[in-house]
């Protein structure tokens, strides 16, 4: 990747669709995270195996992080949250597996992360507070607040998306020129460090997308403030 | 090599290099005060701790916005075709 990052390589074509690298490993990302989903889920007993007790810990972990920075009830907002989570995570530490570039690392990725959690906002607002109740709260504090709300709407998403985008990038990228300078074994630290960095993205965003949903969600804009909407 | 490709690579070095000032100034104050935090009151560490770790990823997202705003002008610059 020490060309443009801004360019995804295409892999083949269905039809006249071009089929671009980050789509086959996001897509191979998706069905292993369907399929260890799946397989353990599959029997699910009372008195919970090894397996079982480490994917109740994910999910009450989950919980309690929602139930902490949302202080709602976390029930409707888990598969959400916790499909966002481990996918980031998993697409930013796919790159340990050598020739897989993570797909978090091509702006369009990140984009349609972005989009699902702008879109999520708008649902659980409205689902929370009606269609007219969610679009009141534009008009919070005073009307003359309606352009820079709708702004800050855009450019949250906007900011979030670039965020992860910018972060896993530059990793990838300073790996790269590390490697084309100094050659083997000496990218290793920062490849460690691009671990930490992963996580620390991952939880980032999913908590910014929670921050999000829960000023959508919660009773007053002042209880919004408090918490911080972020950049 | 004509000038606008000139000024561009300048532009991404002084973006790169200006922005990362501010970031690095706002990364030390947080965790100079986070440290002062946690040997007042060590059982808050944790806490405290994963606080940090959000805050300095905003502040550094600071910093990557100009990282990606000089890999725009080197890689995907409007003006040279």
């Amino acid at each position: 990747m020490i060309d443009s990052p801004l360019s995804t390589k295409v892999v083949f074509t269905v039809g006249s669709i071009p089929i671009t690298e980050p789509v086959v490993v996001t897509w191979g990302i998706m069905a292993a995270l369907a399929l260890a989903g799946g397989l353990a889920t599959r029997s699910l007993t009372l008195r919970p195996s090894r397996y079982q007790a480490v994917l109740e810990l994910i999910v009450g972990a989950t919980e309690e992080q929602i139930r902490n920075t949302m202080r709602v009830a976390p029930k409707p907002y888990v598969p959400l949250i916790g499909t966002l989570f481990l996918f980031i995570l998993t697409a930013n530490w796919s790159s340990l597996i050598p020739g897989i570039e993570p797909p978090t690392a091509h702006l369009e990725t990140d984009a349609a992360l972005g989009v699902i959690v702008f879109f999520a906002i708008i649902y659980f607002g409205v689902r929370a507070r009606g269609f007219g109740g969610y679009l009141k709260t534009f008009a919070e504090p005073s009307i003359v607040m309606i352009p820079l709300n709708v702004v800050e709407t855009l450019t949250r998403t906007f900011s979030l998306i670039v965020r992860l985008f910018g972060n896993v990038m530059s990793g990838v990228f300073i790996i790269a020129i590390i490697l084309s300078l100094a050659g083997l074994l000496v990218p290793i630290p920062l490849m460690a460090l691009e671990l930490l960095v992963g996580a620390i993205q991952a939880y980032i965003f999913t908590v910014l997308a929670m921050v999000f949903i829960g000023s959508a969600v919660a009773e007053d804009r002042a209880d919004r403030s408090r918490k911080g909407t972020g950049s | 090599m004509n000038w606008i490709e000139i000024v561009s690579i300048f532009a991404a070095a002084v973006a790169v290099s200006f922005g990362a000032i501010g970031p690095a100034l706002g990364e030390g104050r947080a965790v100079a005060a986070a440290m002062d935090a946690i040997a007042r009151q060590p059982e808050a560490a944790g806490t405290i701790s994963r606080t940090l770790f959000v805050g300095l990823a905003m502040i550094e997202t600071m910093a990557i916005y100009c990282l990606v705003i000089a890999l725009i002008v080197l890689f995907a610059n409007p003006f040279i075709h």
